[in-house]
């Protein structure tokens, strides 16, 4: 039962975990000695400097989904503290479960946006980093978890 | 070391003959002006000037002693008073302009560029204001507007013919300028120069335009608005569905009691 339990918050920390590092990381799109991501693009080589991305209105979107990701995942964690001690025996862990399954949404939908409107703010030619693979691997890592919370049932 | 005399220990330290005694009262004691009561019997707390070599706390104070501290402190304040005199007056006299750095317009709009300044002489009829303009990718700054002696002056040969207005104010300290019509040929920076004799020393200002198809958005407005709304959302969702379990556990509540 407690090893229940501990897998369970294991698998929330870890989404949590990979869509912060998704999220702030510099490495979405990567070129030689180029790096793009939400917010900055970086040059590396000689001289490492680094400008603000552009302020196209789907670049902005996809950050705004990464952050509300980010909230949910973190709202559905202090939700399933506060659930585990307020609910009824028997009870599910909807309002959990259902703000993580949001969490996951809004990852998919903002790593699918930046999927396919990249080439408006960033040319041609650039590879895949891992802050974007990060970001899809936490999307059904997400829908899981979101899903066991709805399926558990409280024990006591 | 004292700063009066060498080879006289810094207060508080052990008193010695011919060192200036630590100026200022000391707590808890009662303070007697004249250093001349030196000669009057002391109370037992005092002691005598030439018992140097007792308690540190004892105070002796002669009148040699005191008027040398006194002087001391008087020639830092002078010091002090000729250094302020020193600072005081370059920057209070120079004429500071104020404009906006960057200025964002539509093709066929018309833009105000704000010109204000700060003079700390009066205003007076002498006072001139002029624009130049300097186009973007070129070298040359051209005059495009004067005003002196109580009349402004506008271009009417040049690139602004027909297109500038004067809306300033020298007297409320405002010196701008509206240009109507714009078009990508006046993306460029524009200088506002004010003169007020005999206030001439100071800085001119520079306000850059930027000529657009439509003004881009601020950056970050789509963002908040994106999180802003899916966060309302999702928080009215859940209200409302608090709401009708609540009403309906309510219902049921009242059904059980009436089938009792």
């Amino acid at each position: 039962m407690l090893l229940l339990l501990l897998g369970i918050i294991v698998l929330h920390v870890t989404v949590l975990v990979l869509l912060f590092v998704s999220t702030i990381v510099s490495q979405w799109l990567v070129n030689d000695g180029h790096t793009a991501d939400l917010w900055q693009n970086c040059t590396s080589g000689n001289v490492f400097h680094c400008l603000t991305s552009s302020t196209n209105e789907w670049l902005q979107s996809v950050q705004a989904m990464m952050i509300l990701s980010i909230i949910f995942s973190v709202l559905s964690l202090f939700l399933f503290f506060c659930q585990l001690f307020t609910l009824t025996k028997g009870g599910r862990f909807y309002i959990t479960g259902i703000f993580q399954i949001l969490a996951g949404l809004c990852v998919m939908s903002g790593a699918a946006i930046f999927t396919v409107r990249h080439p408006d703010w960033h040319p041609e030619g650039s590879s895949y980093g891992f802050a974007y693979i990060l970001a899809w691997l936490a999307f059904p890592l997400a829908l899981a978890s979101g899903v066991v919370y709805v399926i558990l049932r409280k024990r006591e | 070391m004292s700063p009066f005399s060498p080879g006289c220990p810094a207060p508080p330290g052990p008193l010695r003959p011919g060192c200036p005694a630590p100026i200022g009262p000391r707590p808890g004691r009662r303070r007697h002006h004249s250093a001349l009561l030196a000669l009057k019997p002391q109370p037992p707390s005092r002691r005598h000037p030439s018992a140097h070599r007792r308690a540190p706390r004892s105070r002796p104070v002669t009148g040699a002693t005191m008027s040398q501290g006194a002087g001391g402190s008087s020639s830092l304040l002078l010091l002090l008073a000729g250094l302020l005199s020193a600072l005081g007056p370059s920057p209070a006299t120079s004429i500071h302009v104020y404009t906006q750095r960057e200025v964002h317009g539509t093709v066929g709009s018309h833009v105000t560029l704000s010109c204000s300044f700060w003079s700390s002489e009066w205003i007076s009829e002498d006072i001139s204001i002029t624009w130049h303009f300097q186009a973007e990718g070129s070298r040359d700054s051209i005059s495009i507007f004067h005003y002196a002696k109580g009349q402004p002056y506008i271009d009417e040969v040049g690139n602004f013919k027909e297109r500038m207005e004067w809306v300033g104010n020298p007297r409320r300290k405002d010196g701008s300028i509206v240009i109507h019509n714009l078009d990508y040929t006046d993306n460029g920076t524009f200088t506002c120069d004010v003169k007020n004799p005999p206030d001439i020393v100071g800085k001119s200002s520079q306000v850059t335009l930027y000529v657009f198809e439509k003004v881009p958005t601020r950056y970050g407005v789509v963002l908040g608005s994106i999180i802003g709304g899916a966060l309302l959302l999702v928080a009215v969702v859940v209200a409302l569905v608090y709401l009708l379990r609540y009403c309906w556990l309510r219902r049921q509540v009242a059904l059980q009691r009436r089938l009792r």
